[in-house]
């Protein structure tokens, strides 16, 4: 018996003209949650696939409970006990949580399903380990804090002793993220040993026993929450100070820019999803909307941007009335949208840069003459603003895909900025990205509100919404139900608010 | 493909080129060696066969103009399905369209009187490009007004024309020479002609000259940008504010004129009337040549070099080496199925699995516009 459940010892992988790992030594204690901290494209996914089976590494090895063994396969990793929980869930919504759980490994009786013995599971692993879930219940009704727990339900009745719980508190409430880390602590007390993957660094400090910062591929050092704070893992992660606190002047409101007015949309099933919002951004102030993915934020959008057709309500620009599903009529006149999904919306991927960069205005000039496309300005274009706005990249004919999220994103703000903006949309801005990156675009968001821009800012992320806007409304079930003065507010409350505690409040508040 | 002339050294060009062709290359041979090992197990010799193909096809002025004309309809069908993919189309009509175009140039070219020779030509094959294009814009629209999928109502609209043109030919514009029985148009009119200079048919300079017209559009308009947005991500074309339903229609539209051209070059430059079994199956091989071009402009050009020659040496490989002409049908059926289960032959040459950009998507998902 080892005291570690699972080793890495000088792991190295490489991709074409890229060195992903370089010899990584990660030890993950028997009972402790480790937490795996790096910028995007730092390795921590490089390692996991490695430890999953999805990768072979190009050298170095792999030990579980002491013995040294090869993973070739996710089959490998689950037979030794080695259990993974993506940040997209892999459940199949219309099935129950026991048909979830028994998905590719079922009980049979004779030549049907035995659900029973699955139901069986379900209670005693629940009961195990602490997690209260119903076995009968359809996924798609479950909370997302629920179907989380049946995530990692289904690495347990595959008797994972490891588990990798990738960006676990990313679609998470603040109430939520809380009981995700008591039943952690649960699991480990039982014998669990965890890999939490994380780019958030109150949750790391909070939760972690061992920390171990990953950089450019390599591992920058292991600490612990005693040892360290907010301030020296971002530090470690970026390889600089970073200053984490967004300075920003007082809003200066002036003329309303973007008034909502009693819009109601419809979801892809038909479902209201926004039902009768009214909202007002006014130039140089930023107008956040908080709550918990999937409350209609999503809609609520990209209705304001065109690209959802709206069932009543009014959107106006400037005064204007704003045609439906007209993206080029918003763009044309001084929107910017910085997407949910930058891989959907934002951008073609099997595109370049530079051609990415024109995409919203690759039929003006200086971009066309007539017809033809005038390719030395799209080049011209693409080198300005790839060095102004501190894209990484190896040229500006890399395609889109091959970039980093955080680069993937840069290239859209820088697109979005390169136009004169009378109003911003940014939905989740910074989803995903590292430390370095979301410093950086929050700089530029508050520079465009310092400039006169109206700036609507929708994000899952409360400690986004609280640093950056002026003023907070909190959206529940497809409601505005609070409007609050930034400075005001505090992390309780919304926390609440968002959760729909309050519900009962006045309903379509003015905002 | 990218808009823009890659800063790279000339090897990595030469190798990407490479790269970009060895699975089609790969298919070639694979399925040449195949029809080899068929054509030997039938008691011929299959050295003999390829050659007798290959002279017939290359081997003097009169097998290079058959190549050529056998070439050229091919390249206007594939164009056609090359530059619907761009969108993200299947345009499996192409036959239809090619159908219309060719009908309609024959009834140019025999009922309309007095024309000089060089304008009779042009109006005819303009005549034949519309007519093609017009059939091409109804999948178009039924997809993005109705959300059918353009895969079915091109294969229904196949139908469709094959039907309408067998009635015309056989009906209303039937060639009425006493003793005629068969279901044709009148010869068309001299001054509708396409030329052939020595072995070089009009043609097939038309076809090269339209190869490169859908490489300019598609590279170098805002159209072209607009059309492989729309094919890469509808999404993103949307949200840049594009016109998605206005770019397939379009698309559509411009995939079938180069269809309706392959029609009327065939009527006026080979055939010299309409008659239905000479453009069976031309629309149909586009969707070879297309996936054997790689769906490039001018991928289809040698892709179709190669299903012509092919059809051009036949005869005299059942004449020289006694080896049944449909021998180069099953080689063709091999070719598209090696270049669709690119896998197989990735594999045989160790190649890695393709990456972004170099794949072909075959068809977007249902109702996914």
């Amino acid at each position: 018996m080892s005291e570690m459940a699972l080793e890495v010892r000088n792991i190295v992988k490489r991709f074409p003209g890229v060195l992903a790992n370089d010899h990584v030594n990660f030890s993950l204690r028997k009972g402790e949650v480790h937490a795996l901290l790096g910028e995007n494209g730092a390795g921590k996914t490089t390692l996991m696939n490695i430890i999953y089976g999805l990768y072979h590494p190009d050298e170095g090895d792999i030990f579980v409970d002491g013995q040294k063994v090869t993973i070739d396969s996710p089959h490998d990793a689950i037979r030794l006990g080695i259990g993974m929980v993506h940040q997209h869930f892999m459940l199949v919504p219309v099935f129950t949580v026991a048909e979830n759980l028994i998905l590719g490994a079922e009980p049979t009786k004779g030549w049907s399903l035995d659900l029973a013995a699955a139901r069986k599971a379900v209670r005693r692993l629940s009961e195990q380990y602490g997690l209260e879930v119903d076995p009968d219940a359809v996924v798609e009704d479950l909370p997302v804090g629920v179907q989380q727990r049946v995530e990692i339900l289904k690495a347990l009745y595959r008797e994972a002793k490891v588990l990798v719980l990738d960006e676990p508190t990313a679609v998470l409430t603040p109430q939520e993220v809380e009981e995700l880390f008591v039943i952690m602590r649960q699991l480990t007390e039982r014998g669990v040993s965890i890999i939490f993957i994380t780019h958030k660094l109150k949750e790391v400090l909070a939760i972690a026993d061992h920390i171990t910062v990953m950089r450019r591929g390599k591992v920058v050092g292991t600490t612990t929450p005693a040892e360290t704070s907010e301030q020296g893992l971002a530090a470690m992660m970026v390889g600089r100070e970073v200053v984490l606190q967004v300075e920003k002047a007082p809003a200066q409101p002036a003329d309303v820019v973007l008034e909502v007015r009693d819009l109601h949309v419809e979801d892809e099933r038909g479902l209201l999803a926004v039902d009768g919002v009214n909202l007002e951004v006014r130039a140089g102030e930023i107008l956040g909307v908080a709550g918990v993915q999937g409350n209609g934020q999503t809609e609520l959008v990209e209705a304001i941007t065109g690209l959802r057709h709206i069932r009543g309500g009014k959107v106006l620009l400037g005064g204007q009335a704003v045609p439906p599903r007209a993206p080029r009529f918003l763009i044309e006149h001084g929107m910017g949208h910085i997407p949910e999904d930058r891989q959907k919306h934002g951008l073609v991927l099997s595109y370049t840069i530079a051609d990415n960069l024109v995409l919203c205005t690759y039929y003006k000039p200086p971009f066309a003459k007539g017809m033809q496309r005038n390719q030395a300005a799209v080049v011209e274009n693409a080198r300005r603003l790839v060095e102004q706005f501190d894209v990484r990249t190896p040229s500006i004919f890399t395609t889109a895909g091959s970039l980093s999220g955080g680069n993937q994103q840069k290239v859209i703000v820088a697109r979005e900025f390169s136009r004169p903006l009378k109003l911003l949309v940014a939905n989740q801005p910074t989803r995903g990205l590292d430390v370095g990156s979301i410093e950086y675009i929050h700089k530029r968001i508050i520079q465009m509100r310092d400039q006169g821009a109206a700036v609507l800012l929708v994000s899952a992320e409360l400690d986004e919404i609280m640093s950056l806007a002026d003023r907070i409304a909190v959206m529940y079930h497809g409601k505005i139900v609070a409007v609050l003065e930034a400075g005001k507010a505090t992390r309780t409350e919304l926390g609440l608010l968002m959760a729909g505690s309050q519900a009962a409040q006045p309903e379509a508040v003015q905002a | 493909m990218s808009t823009q002339a890659h800063k790279t050294s000339p090897w990595e060009a030469v190798t990407r080129f490479g790269r970009s062709i060895a699975v089609p290359l790969g298919a070639v041979v694979l399925a040449l060696v195949i029809g080899a090992i068929i054509i030997q197990a039938s008691g011929a010799s299959a050295w003999k066969a390829y050659e007798a193909l290959a002279r017939g096809a290359f081997g003097n002025a009169h097998g290079w103009q058959r190549t050529l004309e056998k070439t050229t309809p091919l390249i206007f069908s594939g164009l056609a399905v090359a530059f619907a993919f761009k969108a993200g189309l299947f345009n499996i009509g192409a036959q239809g369209q090619l159908l219309f175009g060719a009908i309609t140039a024959a009834w140019v070219g025999f009922a309309v009187h007095g024309m000089p020779p060089g304008i009779h030509a042009a109006v005819a094959l303009t005549a034949g490009a519309v007519a093609g294009g017009l059939y091409g814009a109804l999948p178009g629209a039924l997809k993005t007004y109705t959300g059918a999928h353009e895969v079915i109502t091109t294969i229904m609209l196949n139908y469709i024309a094959m039907g309408f043109t067998d009635y015309l030919a056989n009906g209303p514009l039937k060639d009425t020479t006493p003793g005629n029985i068969v279901a044709r148009t009148p010869q068309i009119l001299e001054s509708a002609r396409l030329p052939t200079w020595g072995w070089l048919p009009f043609g097939f300079l038309l076809a090269i000259v339209a190869s490169a017209f859908a490489w300019w559009l598609l590279q170098r308009t805002t159209l072209g940008f607009e059309i492989r947005t729309v094919g890469q991500n509808p999404h993103a074309a949307r949200y840049a504010g594009m016109k998605v339903a206005r770019t397939i229609i379009l698309t559509m539209v411009i995939s079938a004129l180069f269809a309706g051209i392959g029609g009327a070059v065939e009527t006026q430059g080979v055939v010299g009337r309409y008659e239905p079994g000479f453009n069976a199956n031309l629309g149909f091989d586009g969707i070879t040549v297309a996936l054997l071009g790689k769906t490039d402009p001018f991928g289809v050009i040698p892709a179709a070099l190669l299903l012509g020659a092919m059809r051009a040496g036949s005869n005299q490989m059942q004449f020289k080496a006694h080896v049944a002409q449909e021998i180069t049908d099953v080689v063709q059926a091999l070719m598209l199925f090696f270049v669709a289960a690119d896998m197989i032959v990735r594999w045989l040459l160790r190649m890695r699995a393709a990456e972004e950009g170099e794949k072909i998507t075959l068809s977007t998902g249902w109702g996914s516009h």
